[in-house]
């Protein structure tokens, strides 16, 4: 039973030590400003695209939902409201950041674990080079600093997607919708809807560094990295989205 | 137990992997302008001697000396001083693959630790300027902006080579640069390897199982006025090379071409011709 467990310990150990090591990283020189620059057009910038469409056919699909559910009550007026608060609160950090998670926690994992098959991790440490202050940290920062504005930019779509169905399939006119969206926003939403995507890019980043940095068996194992880096950094976001939740709830 | 003069001291060094001695109890030294011919088959041991004098791997006993200084117990950010002044050429290059042939010999000059946070940073000019340098040493400055897969296999290890010494370093480790290479490639690069020695009189470790490879080594110089390699004179001993043969982990023999040829042992014998 203990040999069971030691194995996911000493991984989950690795991970706490690689984790302290980047983020120790992000107050010690030397910095690669460039290498941040890139990834965050790489995790940023080339995520755009794919999390404005999810952003606003979420709005759209839960306009729709709602609205049907709200009209056997006579409140298709407060629209706006559930679909602003489901979205900032829960919806709109989780899919951002499993999108993110499919996108780029692969991305980064296959792209470290070609570098550690073919040797270029050693090459980086004999050339003089921290591995973890060249290819972690920056990964790390770009993420933590590009997918709460993500967030916000899916966030925004999902509520015109919203607007969009309440507006033209249920006649809400602009101010009964946008209203209620805005006043019930409490600054607690707001902070728990921007606190989330923070965590959860630290997650997808060193998840994603962490699979990659220790991959073995060549290119069978690169995919085995991949896979592991996506399928791990999902159900975390879901596990600490669920007690993130919880204590916002708690705080209210 | 510090000797400026001796570069790099194994001292009763072990290095296991689980079950398997990848290094059983080697000692050996070398001084400033010598080189080491390290022979040995596959799995002999001859990379995790390389990668256990960079650090790369961790003893289990013994200790290591690197310019003096004990390197055995030493933390990863207390290493980068050290390796910055030790160049490496991989066995298959170990090239960054995202990045041009330019930006990868450019590469310790611009991102190491050591470069980076002393503010000793060369200007990007300085940089290139450097990089044309080193490129034309070793006959590629054409290649600039092409990337590593674009590259044949020698041309590859010769950029590898350009990489391992854009800093002149006092000391270079270079592991099976000639593997897999048709003779005529190899011998390229083993002359690129003398020069490098002979113009700059740095200490050069060549991992390899050619045995012509040691052969050009020990009896060839770099002449700088015609940039041919000639044979070197009966009577020169102005460089030192050693031959070591490794088996299963052991250092099984250490001593000069000479002495290599006359052995008797059936193992050693067989990198003698």
């Amino acid at each position: 039973m203990l040999d069971l467990l030691k194995r996911p310990v000493a991984s989950f150990q690795d991970f706490i030590i690689l984790s302290g090591r980047a983020m120790r990283n992000i107050v010690r020189t030397p910095h690669y400003g460039d290498d941040i620059l890139i990834q965050m057009d790489a995790i940023g910038v080339g995520s755009l695209l794919i999390v404005m469409l999810v952003g606003l056919f979420s709005g759209l699909i839960m306009g729709q939902q709602m609205a049907r559910a709200l009209r056997t009550y006579g409140a298709t007026g407060q629209i706006g409201y559930i679909v602003s608060v489901a979205l900032i609160r829960e919806l709109g950090p989780v899919l951002v950041a499993l999108l993110v998670a499919g996108r780029n926690a692969s991305g980064i994992a296959s792209e470290l674990g070609s570098m550690k098959v073919t040797e270029q991790i050693d090459a980086m440490r004999a050339l003089g080079t921290d591995p973890i202050q060249k290819l972690v940290t920056p990964r790390l920062i770009a993420t933590a600093v590009t997918l709460p504005l993500l967030t916000i930019i899916a966030d925004f779509l999902g509520l015109v997607g919203g607007f969009l169905i309440a507006r033209f399939q249920f006649a809400v006119p602009f101010s009964q919708y946008w209203t209620p969206a805005w006043q019930n926003l409490a600054y607690q939403d707001v902070a728990e809807g921007l606190l989330k995507p923070f965590v959860f890019a630290i997650i997808v980043a060193l998840v994603g560094c962490f699979y990659g940095m220790r991959t073995t068996g060549g290119t069978e194992g690169v995919g085995r990295s991949t896979t592991k880096a996506v399928v791990v950094s999902s159900i975390w976001i879901f596990v600490t989205t669920y007690f993130l939740g919880k204590i916002f709830v708690n705080l209210q | 137990m510090s000797d400026g003069s001796i570069f790099l001291r194994f001292d009763d060094v072990s290095v296991r992997f689980g079950e398997t001695t990848a290094l059983d109890h080697v000692s050996f030294e070398i001084a400033g302008g010598e080189s080491r011919i390290v022979y040995g088959i596959a799995g002999s041991g001859k990379t995790t001697l390389l990668k256990a004098a960079l650090g790369l791997v961790k003893v289990d006993s013994g200790r290591i000396y690197v310019f003096g200084q004990d390197v055995t117990d030493l933390e990863e950010s207390a290493w980068f001083e050290i390796r910055a002044r030790m160049g490496i050429l991989f066995q298959e290059g170990g090239l960054f693959d995202s990045m041009t042939i330019a930006e990868n010999v450019a590469y310790p000059l611009v991102n190491s630790v050591v470069y980076r946070s002393s503010g000793k940073r060369p200007d990007d000019h300085d940089v290139e300027a450097k990089v044309q340098e080193t490129l034309r040493f070793v006959d590629l400055e054409q290649t600039l902006e092409k990337f590593p897969s674009e590259l044949s296999g020698g041309m590859r290890r010769r950029v590898g080579i350009a990489r391992a010494v854009v800093t002149e370093p006092p000391l270079v480790l270079y592991d099976s640069p000639t593997a897999g290479l048709d003779p005529i490639t190899a011998n390229t690069i083993v002359n690129l390897i003398l020069k490098e020695r002979d113009l700059r009189n740095a200490a050069a470790i060549l991992v390899t199982h050619r045995f012509q490879d040691g052969h050009l080594m020990a009896k060839f110089r770099y002449n700088p006025s015609s940039g041919q390699i000639d044979a070197a004179p009966a009577k020169d001993t102005s460089v030192k090379t050693k031959f070591f043969v490794m088996n299963e982990g052991r250092l099984v023999f250490e001593g000069t071409l000479a002495e290599l040829k006359l052995s008797q042992d059936p193992y050693v014998s067989k990198f003698a011709k």
